[in-house]
């Protein structure tokens, strides 16, 4: 016999029961303080039911409030009465009613027993380690917390402030450097006489009445002073999330408890029927005889906050609804948005699609219909092609489709007749590659078979759209990926260009660019513009074209382009 | 928001318990075994109006997940629902001729009932064609989640609506007594739902799915709402503004984040559409007791004369909630 076991019990009595029997079958005497908040009556039922264990004893009760000295009053008391019973317990484990034993007792024993001067205690000092839950750290132990946080919330947090404000700070102990740890320990005899039997107990004791959260931190910093060999861990399992409560175990946990080799597991919800049956039966040997190993453990709890902190990108949905700039990813993956390329190139989304191997749609904001990929008529997780639809919420539509796309790169056409409503968040996006070439849209007018005047005014019109849009390109807020170029500028040496944003996209093959979209018949081209100059309707945007010659598109295709290995 | 704005939301929320007190009196009682309710037991609220076929499964879904007493108003029903009810042991009925309308859809009715048996339990609130999905529902019964909520300080827990269609014709696959409606509508939208803020009552107002995209395309405001906060604490000062989208006091709306990260959540599977629905459709349009003059059923029964195919070549056969949260509907949040 060489363990003795404290059991701190509040709720779900039943439980507590269960585990003490379990404990002082495995030989462990067991002391039990019961929360002085439970019933007169309870607790005489719950005394009762366990008169038949010679080997169980009870504790002066205290009332325990989270965050407050009553716990470490309720550990003191028990630990005490636990020395001076059992004289020939070695080791005292402080645990609580919720938790449970995975391996069998005798394990632990045999463990503790082969480390008899190992104070197993987890305990790092305030400033190196960013545990804490609400700001209070350092200042835990620099304070005064005469409010209930569960209870008076407010008085507490305006108190703190005003302590903060003024300046008031309470003097350290002596000698004492704060630490702090998980509140569940296990330690040695000598260790806990020195804490309990010190001199100074009192003195401390007044002491860690006012710090916050007095449990995780009072044998953690005393064990420091007194014990000769600290190992900074706890034996049990627990963890906490980012509010600083407990996660709960249940019943689907069962394989992953098993595998982790710990010998005590905290907090079990009380109903997981199958973890109580399975572990409190277990024979002996049924796990291996191993340092415990809750690495697996630690990934999921810390994935669970993860997901409760960040969240995944570009996901908007009922539960998670950030505002605007706040959300950790705007969209879900990268895409890339093309603006004047098909106006300039006649066979641009078939030569993109076979160049980068990603789905190239045609307008997906343009006014009559979402112009999908390959004609479809809905996409990934049918998204319809209503325009209505659509811009009844134009960003919606956009996070949307990349999220449900994730996995497979998407490509669209963009430009000044679309509906503009999603260039803020296009080009606020990081996810976003957008390559323009400005003042392209001129070149389905000077093609077309309109009427001049008519041609003139939807010029100017859409000349001003995208002349608003290029702003919000430049904006110091734009966080895309942009490329911009004037028409003439890039009609004159085309494949740099697209090879540039090929080789952003990735995915390419990695040959060099074979194959080169062919670009259409600009002559004349110069005329036209300046025919446009000549009715007062200066076209800027497209760059300096000279009149009589327009670009020869020949001579570029035989260009090499240029590429760096 | 100001002082004056949140007393006036305190108003309204008077009025609304106000109302619910009033329409008291057209409830009458059926059967009360209220007295059966122990402190910690789940509670479940529904309003019903000839559901005798879907009556069996629905309670027995509901009971397997936990459920320890139905509270049910039932409206003027003819198919032998209430003596269905009333032969249960688990189950309260009350009944009432009145007009579902006027009892703001049977909220009201609810609200009043709540207020009266739901102060301090977990209570949920559903139609009989609402299937409650939350994370880990598979392997954790309502009370881990009840229990995990309360631990975490969470009042309120959202659940969105997921619309289920069969795939072909609605009457191709008639639903027996008993069995599980997603046997037969077991598919859904999974990506076209479009959030937008109620600044007022805080709550995310959610369209979409597949009534949007077949019966409104091109009135996409009209489309029906698909947020829904069906688990709720219950505190007898609460009360449903309209349906379960939303409720007051306003923070109990608040079951998004908005910084990011995700809260947990679950979806309601509503398998509204079987061949059921063709024959429901045209007896509500005639009641007009439905939402602004029945719009939403006249859209159906316009639609609906052309026989129309709900599925489309993208919409996801249902398999379990590890599905709907990879695909984003709902969360885990910190719970594992």
């Amino acid at each position: 016999m060489s363990v003795g076991i404290v059991m701190l019990v509040h709720t779900a009595l039943d439980r507590a029961e269960q585990a003490a029997r379990h404990w002082s079958a495995g030989g462990c005497p067991v002391v039990i303080h019961v929360d002085a908040n439970v019933p007169r009556k309870t607790y005489a039922r719950f005394v009762a039911a366990l008169s038949d264990v010679p080997t169980i004893v009870y504790s002066r009760r205290f009332r325990c409030e989270w965050g407050t000295w009553g716990i470490v009053a309720a550990s003191q008391a028990g630990s005490e009465l636990m020395l001076q019973t059992f004289d020939d317990v070695r080791h005292v484990y402080l645990a609580s009613g919720a938790c449970l034993p995975l391996r069998p007792v005798e394990e632990l024993i045999e463990y503790l027993a082969d480390r008899p001067r190992t104070d197993f205690i987890e305990s790092a000092t305030t400033a190196d380690v960013p545990w804490t839950v609400g700001g209070l750290d350092e200042e835990r132990f620099t304070m005064r917390f005469p409010f209930s946080w569960k209870r008076q919330r407010f008085l507490f947090d305006k108190f703190v402030a005003l302590q903060r404000q003024v300046g008031l700070k309470r003097r350290i102990p002596k000698g004492l450097v704060p630490h702090m740890g998980s509140q569940w320990w296990c330690l040695t005899r000598q260790t806990l006489t020195a804490i309990l039997q010190g001199p100074e107990r009192r003195e401390y004791d007044n002491y860690f009445r006012h710090v916050w959260i007095p449990d995780e931190s009072y044998y953690q910093t005393l064990a420091r002073q007194f014990s000769t060999n600290i190992e900074s861990r706890s034996l049990t399992l627990s963890k906490f999330d980012f509010q600083g409560k407990p996660h709960i175990f249940y019943d689907d946990h069962l394989q992953l408890l098993r595998r982790s080799d710990c010998f005590v597991a905290r907090k079990i919800w009380p109903h997981a029927n199958r973890l109580y049956e399975a572990f409190l039966t277990d024979p002996a040997g049924a796990m291996k005889r191993t340092e415990p190993n809750p690495g697996k453990i630690d990934r999921i709890f810390a994935k669970a906050v993860e997901r409760r902190t960040r969240g995944r990108p570009g996901l908007y949905m009922q539960s998670r609804f950030p505002n605007e700039d706040w959300e950790n990813g705007v969209t879900a993956a990268p895409y890339s948005v093309f603006q004047g390329f098909t106006e300039i190139f006649e066979n641009f989304e078939m030569w993109l699609g076979k160049a980068t191997g990603s789905r190239v749609h045609g307008h997906l904001f343009s006014p009559d219909r979402v112009e999908y990929a390959d004609g479809q008529t809905t996409l990934n997780g049918a998204i319809g092609d209503s325009a209505k639809a659509r811009d009844y919420n134009a960003n919606a539509f956009l996070t949307n489709l990349i999220w449900n796309t994730r996995g497979e790169r998407q490509c669209f056409q963009f430009g000044p007749s679309d509906n503009q409503d999603v260039i803020w968040r296009m080009s606020k996006d990081p996810n976003a590659q957008i390559s323009v070439i400005s003042g392209a849209w001129s070149v389905p007018l000077f093609r077309s078979n309109m009427n001049f005047m008519d041609i003139r005014k939807e010029a100017a019109r859409l000349q001003k759209i995208e002349s608003e849009h290029l702003d919000v390109l430049r904006s110091p807020y734009a966080k895309a990926r942009i490329r911009i170029w004037t028409m003439a500028e890039f009609i004159e040496a085309p494949m740099e260009p697209l090879q540039g944003i090929l080789d952003e996209i990735g995915h390419t093959q990695m040959r060099r660019l074979s194959e080169v979209p062919k670009m259409v018949d600009l002559t004349g081209f110069g005329q036209f513009l300046q025919n446009l100059k000549n009715q007062g309707m200066h076209p800027y945007l497209m760059g300096d074209f000279p009149v009589a010659l327009g670009p020869e598109p020949a001579q570029d295709r035989h260009r090499k382009p240029y590429l760096v290995r | 928001m100001g002082a004056w704005q949140s007393y006036r939301l305190r108003l309204q929320r008077k009025r609304w318990r106000i109302r619910a007190f009033r329409k008291r009196r057209e409830l009458k009682r059926e059967v009360d075994r209220t007295a059966d309710i122990r402190p910690l037991d789940l509670l479940c609220f529904s309003t019903i109006r000839n559901e005798a076929v879907r009556l069996p499964y629905f309670l027995q879904y509901y009971r397997d997940m936990g459920i320890n007493h139905f509270l049910i108003v039932d409206n003027d029903s003819t198919d032998g629902s209430a003596d269905y009810l009333a032969a249960q042991p688990d189950v309260s009925v009350w009944s009432s001729k009145a007009s579902y309308k006027r009892s703001r859809f049977g909220v009201d009715w609810l609200n009043w009932l709540q207020m009266r048996y739901a102060h301090g339990h977990w209570s949920l609130t559903v139609d009989p064609d609402e299937f409650l999905i939350y994370p880990f529902c598979d392997t954790r019964p309502l009370r881990a989640l009840t229990d995990w909520l309360d631990a975490s300080s969470i009042r309120s827990f959202s659940a969105m609506l997921l619309d289920m269609y069969p795939k072909g014709r609605l009457d191709e696959q008639p639903y027996q007594k008993g069995q599980d409606p997603i046997e037969i509508a077991s598919w859904f939208d999974s990506g076209n739902y479009t959030i937008s803020r109620n600044k007022r009552f805080g709550n995310l107002w959610i369209q979409g799915g597949p009534r949007a995209r077949v019966f409104f395309p091109d009135q996409p405001a009209k489309a029906p709402a698909l947020n829904k906060i069906p688990l709720v604490k219950w505190d007898r000062r609460y009360a449903y503004v309209s349906s379960t989208h939303m409720l007051l006091p306003r923070g109990l709306n608040q079951v998004y984040d908005e910084w990011g990260g995700e809260k947990a959540s679950g979806v309601l599977l509503h398998a509204k559409f079987l061949d059921t629905f063709t024959a429901k459709a045209a007896e509500e349009l005639s009641r007009k007791q439905h939402y602004s003059a029945s719009v939403e059923y006249r859209a159906y029964a316009e639609t609906m004369r052309d026989d129309p195919d709900l599925w489309c070549k993208w919409s996801e056969k249902y398999i379990n909630w590890r599905q709907l949260e990879i695909l984003g509907l709902m969360s885990k949040g910190n719970w594992a």
